[in-house]
């Protein structure tokens, strides 16, 4: 069985999909995708270790050969996203039957974690498969899933957001399917590893930079990435809270995967940053995105919505990294994928926490919370520093190689922008703490108890190991300099 | 439009042929044009032309929503056990060599059970879709 677990991480989660709509009761709904979760979990766990030890998995679907079947390739790069996706997953599901209990009508609970698991799958499936045409069904799957949980949201505005970002969404997998389409039209094969080979022959055409372009753009609203981020801050601030959690810290981390697979494996790093120079396009898009995002994050006045625009801030951090065209930019990218994931969950699940005690997340409604709830606030101030990147947090660590990367290249800019958006950072954090903890809490407040403890523990699981992968950073920063080295294809 | 007896007519004469067409689409798939999806589209259609002549209470007597959504969840189910199956009988996920005595026996089958669970859940989300429509008041 154990040669078949590339699959069974996909297809276990996109069983249970089905499942979940059969039966009623929403606690045993919860109970079977909490399980699965876990199960993919470990089989995650168990897919990094044979691939750190063994090398490159490689499964093939339907017993086809791989340039003509459908090929699961699994690599030091994509097993680590894997690992993170599960890993969200079964923390986000375990913490999410209060949580959902509270924000969604009964009836509709089964078909909630119906889509749930089936964005799961769509993230896994994205993440596993090698095969460039399968990356867009599992990508649709995801995104389809996606648009009817933030649906769901209990504001009514969760339903315009969710139809713009389906219509922003259906933009952008249309541009990556066209991008694939055109790159299958010159190489005819699908297969990521024998586009690869067959790319460099046919890469000065007119089509593959056409194809090249159309899969910049489309991934990038995937990403969230600056001028096409419109539809982020709304999703996640309407969504329902578990669901804003499992998004922000997998969604657009699967994308920005696919795009460095793109970029650096199929396209090769001569074709994207030596004839085609992403990196003048990404590099100012990131710093914009870094400094504008951040200044808009101080001014929200829903919690939500702050750490939302704070996410747009964030993936500038991940681009700003890929722009710099060099080893340790990537890791510092890669390594940020994984801590902003612990982070940005840790954060969201204090604020579903607050949702699920308060009924709001207003800055203005939460006025004294702290002394009411001061654990959940706790694990948000302690989420929040390693935002801000405070030593013996991840944040340090990735902040840490993107800055040691722009010394590399002599960028002092971009040293001192790296040190300055964390100081927004400290001023957007603040703010929630100083209404939290200073401001005399309102009559509506004084009732208001402790999150419980099923609320709690989940949230403290990712803000504990968002330190411990600060304090110990050797399994993530190892993992990402091989995956870097993968990614690279063997130029370094 | 219960009342118009030419509609009438023609959808207790139309009706049929639809869904025997859809099965056709459905099982000759393997040889000809269609599969699935077609048949499940042209299946629903059939459905939805009986509601929207003799209306949403009657036709939902003959398929109740909640029945519906069992057989949307099916379908899915159907596709992927198909591929599972493969896997507990020693191939790969979803190989189809392995499920019969032969490959081409297996092949056959395989493509048959998945192209069932597409035409069972396209037909009850098109059905299902009508529904939820139909029935906003």
């Amino acid at each position: 069985m154990i040669n078949h677990l590339p699959i069974l991480q996909v297809v276990i989660p996109l069983l249970v999909a089905p499942l979940c709509v059969l039966f009623r009761s929403p606690r045993l709904v919860w109970s079977i995708a909490a399980l699965t979760c876990w199960i993919i979990l470990v089989i995650a766990g168990v897919l990094l270790h044979e691939v750190l030890s063994n090398g490159v998995i490689s499964y093939e679907i339907g017993g086809w050969a791989a340039p003509w079947g459908i090929e699961y390739r699994l690599d030091e790069a994509n097993t680590l996203v894997l690992l993170i996706v599960s890993g969200i997953a079964a923390v986000v599901t375990s913490y999410a039957r209060l949580s959902v209990e509270h924000e969604i009508a009964e009836d509709t609970i089964p078909l909630f974690y119906s889509a749930w698991m089936l964005c799961i799958t769509g993230l896994l499936g994205i993440t596993a498969t090698g095969d460039a045409f399968n990356v867009f069904v599992f990508l649709e799957i995801s995104s389809l899933s996606t648009y009817a949980m933030i649906a769901m949201g209990k504001d009514r505005r969760a339903l315009t957001a969710s139809f713009q970002y389906l219509v922003m969404g259906t933009i952008g997998a249309t541009f990556i399917l066209i991008g694939i389409g055109l790159m299958y039209m010159m190489t005819g094969t699908l297969n990521m590893a024998d586009l690869a080979q067959r790319l460099p022959a046919v890469s000065d055409t007119r089509t593959i930079r056409a194809a090249a372009a159309f899969l910049t753009v489309g991934l990038s609203l995937k990403i969230a990435l600056l001028p096409l981020h419109l539809w982020l801050p709304n999703a996640y601030a309407y969504a329902p809270s578990a669901a804003t959690a499992l998004l922000a810290a997998t969604a657009t981390k699967v994308a920005l995967y696919v795009a460095l697979r793109f970029m650096f494996t199929v396209q090769g790093v001569d074709f994207t940053f030596g004839q085609m120079r992403l990196d003048l396009i990404l590099l100012p898009l990131s710093v914009v995105a870094l400094l504008a995002m951040s200044m808009v994050a101080i001014f929200q006045t829903n919690v939500k919505r702050l750490l939302a625009y704070s996410s747009v801030a964030q993936i500038g951090y991940m681009t700003l990294g890929i722009s710099m065209a060099s080893a340790t930019g990537l890791t510092g990218s890669i390594l940020h994928i994984f801590n902003h994931a612990l982070m940005k969950g840790g954060l969201f699940l204090a604020l579903g926490a607050i949702m699920y005690r308060v009924g709001s997340v207003e800055l203005d409604k939460l006025a004294g919370i702290a002394k009411r709830m001061p654990w959940t606030m706790a694990a948000f101030v302690a989420g929040g520093l390693s935002l801000i990147g405070v030593p013996t947090s991840v944040g340090f660590i990735s902040k840490w190689y993107l800055i040691l990367a722009a010394l590399e290249k002599g960028w002092w800019p971009v040293v001192m922008l790296i040190v300055f958006t964390s100081l927004l950072a400290v001023i957007y954090i603040w703010r929630v703490i100083e209404v939290a903890y200073f401001h005399a809490a309102t009559d509506e407040n004084s009732g208001i108890k402790e999150a419980p403890l099923s609320l709690l523990l989940p949230t403290w699981l990712l803000i504990g190991a968002s330190y411990y992968f600060g304090i110990d950073s050797s399994l993530s920063t190892s993992t990402a300099k091989l995956a870097v080295l993968r990614l690279w294809g063997g130029g370094l | 439009m219960k009342r118009n007896p030419v509609l009438r007519v023609i959808t207790d004469l139309l009706l049929p042929p639809i869904l025997l067409f859809a099965l056709y689409v459905q099982f000759h798939g393997d040889y000809g044009p269609g599969g699935g999806f077609q048949a499940g589209v042209i299946f629903a259609a059939g459905i939805i032309l009986y509601a929207l002549v003799y209306g949403l209470k009657k036709t939902q007597r003959v398929l109740p929503p909640q029945r519906i959504r069992v057989f949307v969840a099916l379908g899915v189910l159907l596709y992927a056990g198909t591929g599972i199956a493969g896997l507990l009988l020693g191939g790969n996920y979803l190989d189809y060599n392995v499920l019969g005595s032969n490959p081409l026996a297996g092949q056959h089958l395989g493509i048959l059970l998945v192209e069932l669970g597409v035409g069972i859940t396209v037909a009850a989300v098109m059905i299902m879709v009508f529904y939820m429509f139909a029935g906003r008041k």
